[in-house]
């Protein structure tokens, strides 16, 4: 009644807060990537060899350390770009066009469990679990891949699907669990990714199940058959694969599920009130399981992705950290399917122009700096509408 | 202490909320502030306790002005505010929550309750408010939760006390108890605001009226004014406070509720063997001072709340509802109108659209197999907001940022949409501007003649008397008495308060 016409629909805090963040207009996306790329050239200039070592005749010579300091940031940002997008000194077209196919190779499961994770927000539900859910899609995914003979084509097909069902069990788990006894999520998901990882590396120490064969005390597996490896798109000179492909497809069914379904549409009721969903005939319980199961399987996608699109064997590193990564990815695309798409492309980027910045002299661990302050001012609104002073909305 | 408030204007964003305020209260005067909800009034004196700092204008206190930084200057400088909900804590006495935040100490700093205790008899004494000290906050009934209130404010000092819609929780005879206490505090020279929407308390109590419209302060009136003109000042037109509607026809028992208790989140029972009729064409109010049972009984007809093990049954038609889904009962011809539409009722973040769709979301007109229907959505959700006459710009205006009268109008749009069997309409009018509060209660009686059952939750007086063809009371979990429409306010009263003699 405070206000009087505008806010008649209350919210408690961490609701609205939940929301603003998932709000995330394009601009203030923008100027906190601006922000965050700057305080990553501080990062960068400050401790980068050349200029520390310019220090010592900083007194005589100001320019010069300010001079290398910013030589410093700029070749960091633009071997960012060669080792990412396009590399005009790269001599032939196959070596210019590489750096973008690798972002594309590198996004794709970010983009795929990326879109696990957003499903889970936009139902109100903290999927932390995307370590988990991808160890048990690597499980089945090894198996298949490894202990069956199948022809090409079924043999893959097979194996995502039984990865995709593992880590949507393993994610349903979840749903059951706290719709049965109100366990929250954020625990139990947290706890579950401690029981995947055992599981997998137990798997693969043993010989009857997914040791590679002749192998000793490392837990590793065969390489996944070559007739359930992702296939190659653009010939053998490129290192990119289908999952890019699936990736696509993954955000076209995301925004269908999303925008467009009636299962969204409850997905979204119960993400956005549930009372209101109880009341308008909306069974909470069975929707957290399934909400929880299709989260989890597109998180499994991207265990399939790791797991076959690559020719060596497998341990259990091979899930490189993308459960958290796609948090991150989730929330800097505003669980949209289209930001997503981009935010997933961009670290992706992140991690294919890593190593040419360390080649110039700049520690990739920046980028890790920038992609965490990236998150953290696209999370805290506030913040970056007082850095740059934008009007806070008081009335809707 | 005098008050006065010069020229305030509070703005959020483009809305004006307060626009050019200038009122005066004299000391030991009460003065009344009238105006539907939403019309500014709580937003002036959130200004006036220092909740919000107003754009423009000044408030003086016996011609000094005043700099209101926060609540804690506004009190300091002897304002006193009471909140339509109680800043209490249940678990502390009585003394306990009057001196929180103000707690007098001894000389090592130990909480000296011998003088909180002095301080709450010294007041309770004085005004006859009859509070012990040593009471339970949770012990308490309402109406003395709210004198301990009252207490806290004078207890810090307060020579102007802000009633915000007090009596909106009191039983009828609670209500006159604390009119009492505000002639009794006026008497000694404190001046009072006593804001309300309720013309009847206004007539009864105040020396002098402000009313407020959009915003704006449109007049003031004197108590002898009839209820007529004073409703017409409010809303700014003429009112009928009667709705029109022929004598009912009864038809088949459509609802049968037969000996069913519920509990409620603390496990305790709120519905106590309950039993009654709804038949077709016909409007039964179950009438009652909030929190008897009515929100569990209303929610355990469709299907929230279980009902105890060894309950009775809930007929519709002849199908037992017992053990149904919420689903499964909407299906079945129940629509349901919650009592609080911001929590049960609406998405605030979805489109009118989207929430004309939340319980159609499983068939035609919304969905087509697993796809939304857009086409058919918008179709349907621009006859209902002709139809409901819902004022917005789009169907794709988000609900939130409706008025709570168009929001309630969504509600109501949806559930008559389907054709239902039963409506539960529970308190359809809470929170509603008049014009929209005549419009839903004419859709109900036209749902009644067009053979309905409809059963209506309401703790509003006016509402019961005006729609019902019979009045259920619930006391404590029971039905106390089913009376015809023709009943008294006084019998109802009486009922609403337990006694049955």
């Amino acid at each position: 009644m405070s206000n009087p016409i505008s806010k008649e629909v209350t919210e408690t805090k961490s609701e609205s807060l939940l929301r603003e963040i998932m709000s995330g207009t394009p601009l203030r996306i923008a100027l906190s990537a601006v922000l965050a790329f700057m305080v990553g050239a501080i990062f960068m200039a400050a401790f980068n060899q050349d200029v520390v070592d310019s220090y010592a005749t900083f007194g005589s010579d100001p320019m010069y350390t300010l001079q290398t300091a910013w030589d410093t940031i700029v070749n960091g940002y633009t071997s960012l770009i060669t080792g990412s997008i396009f590399n005009p000194n790269g001599g032939d077209a196959v070596s210019m066009f590489r750096p973008i196919t690798e972002t594309l190779r590198l996004g794709a499961p970010l983009i795929l469990a990326g879109l696990g994770i957003s499903l889970g927000f936009r139902v109100g539900l903290f999927n932390v679990g995307g370590t988990g859910q991808i160890l048990m899609s690597l499980l089945g995914v090894t198996w298949v891949s490894t202990r069956l003979s199948m022809p090409f084509g079924i043999h893959l097909i097979v194996a995502l699907l039984v990865g995709v069902a593992l880590a949507a069990a393993w994610g349903g788990l979840v749903g059951l669990l706290k719709a049965r006894t109100g366990a929250h999520e954020v625990i139990v998901t947290i706890m579950l990714n401690y029981v995947a990882l055992y599981l997998y590396t137990w798997f693969l120490r043993q010989p009857n199940l997914l040791l590679e064969h002749g192998g000793g005390g490392t837990p590793k597996s065969d390489p996944p058959a070559v007739t359930a490896q992702l296939p190659g798109i653009l010939g053998p000179s490129f290192n990119l694969h289908i999952g890019i492909l699936i990736a696509f497809a993954a955000v076209v069914v995301y925004w269908w599920l999303m925008e467009r379904s009636t299962i969204g549409f409850r997905f979204k009721m119960v993400g956005s009130n549930f009372h209101a969903a109880k009341a308008a005939g909306i069974n909470i319980e069975r929707t957290y399981i399934w909400a929880l199961a299709v989260s989890a399987a597109f998180v499994g996608l991207a265990g399939v992705n790791q797991g076959l699109g690559q020719s060596g064997g497998l341990t259990a590193s091979i899930n490189g950290n993308i459960g958290f990564d796609a948090i991150t990815v989730a929330l800097l695309g505003g669980s949209r399917a289209r930001g997503v798409l981009i935010a997933g492309l961009l670290f992706g980027a992140f991690k294919a122009g890593g190593p040419s910045m360390q080649l110039v002299g700049v520690s990739p661990e920046i980028l890790g700096v920038v992609q965490a302050l990236l998150v953290l001012f696209v999370a805290a609104p506030p913040l970056v509408r007082a850095i740059f002073r934008l009007p806070k909305k008081e009335v809707k | 202490m005098k008050l006065e408030l010069r020229g305030i204007t509070k703005r959020f964003g483009a809305l004006v909320a307060n626009e050019n305020i200038n009122i005066t209260v004299e000391a030991g005067e009460i003065r009344s502030l009238l105006g539907e909800n939403g019309a500014g009034k709580s937003t002036l004196m959130n200004v006036l306790y220092g909740l919000y700092q107003a754009d423009e204008g000044q408030i003086l206190l016996d011609g000094k002005v005043q700099n209101f930084k926060g609540p804690g200057d506004a009190m300091a400088a002897g304002i006193g505010m009471v909140h339509q909900h109680f800043m209490l804590i249940p678990v502390f006495t009585v003394a306990e929550n009057v001196v929180l935040g103000n707690e007098p100490t001894n000389k090592i700093g130990a909480l000296n309750l011998d003088e909180a205790r002095k301080r709450v008899r010294e007041i309770s004494d004085r005004f006859g408010f009859n509070v012990d000290p040593d009471a339970l906050v949770a012990d308490l009934p309402v109406g003395v939760q709210q004198r301990v209130e009252i207490i806290k404010a004078l207890s810090r000092n307060a020579q102007v006390l802000v009633l915000d819609e007090p009596t909106a929780v009191l039983t009828p005879q609670e209500t006159d108890e604390l009119m009492q206490i505000m002639r009794e505090l006026a008497k000694n020279g404190t001046s009072i605001i006593f804001i309300t929407h309720k013309l009847r308390e206004v007539q009864a109590v105040a020396d002098r009226i402000t009313v407020i419209r959009l915003g704006k302060v449109v007049g003031e009136a004197k108590p002898t004014d009839s209820a007529e003109t004073l409703a017409t000042m409010m809303v700014g037109r003429e009112v009928d406070l009667q709705v029109d509607k022929d004598a009912h026809k009864d038809g088949a028992v459509v609802l049968s509720v037969d000996s069913i208790s519920v509990l409620d989140d603390r496990q305790q029972r709120a519905v106590d063997n309950v039993s009654f009729e709804v038949r077709a064409g016909e409007v039964l109010a179950i009438a009652g001072v909030q929190g008897n049972g009515q929100t569990e009984l209303a929610e355990a007809l469709l299907g929230l709340r279980p009902t105890t093990k060894g309950s009775g049954s809930i007929k519709l038609g002849d199908v037992n509802l017992i053990g149904h889904t919420v689903r499964r009962r909407l299906e079945e011809g129940i629509g349901y109108i919650p009592e609080d539409r911001k929590k049960d009722g609406l998405v605030a973040q979805f489109s009118i659209a989207e929430n004309f769709m939340l319980n159609g979301s499983y068939s035609e007109p919304f969905a087509k197999g697993l796809n939304i229907d857009f086409a058919k959505r918008s179709e349907v959700s621009a006859k209902l907001i002709e139809d409901f006459d819902i004022r917005t710009p789009s169907a794709e205006t988000l609900v939130g940022n409706l008025s709570g009268g168009n929001q309630q109008k969504v509600v109501v749009a949806r559930e008559l949409r389907r054709d239902v069997k039963l409506l539960i309409a529970a308190q359809p009018t809470r929170g509603v501007d008049v014009g929209s509060i005549e419009f839903i209660h004419e859709r109900i009686i036209a749902e009644r003649d067009d053979g309905r059952a409809i059963v209506l939750i309401s703790t509003e007086l006016d509402e019961v008397t005006a729609l019902a063809d019979r009045i259920a009371v619930m006391y404590r979990g029971r039905i106390v008495g089913v009376v015809d429409s023709s009943a008294t306010r006084e019998q109802l009263g009486k009922l609403m308060a337990g006694i049955t003699e």
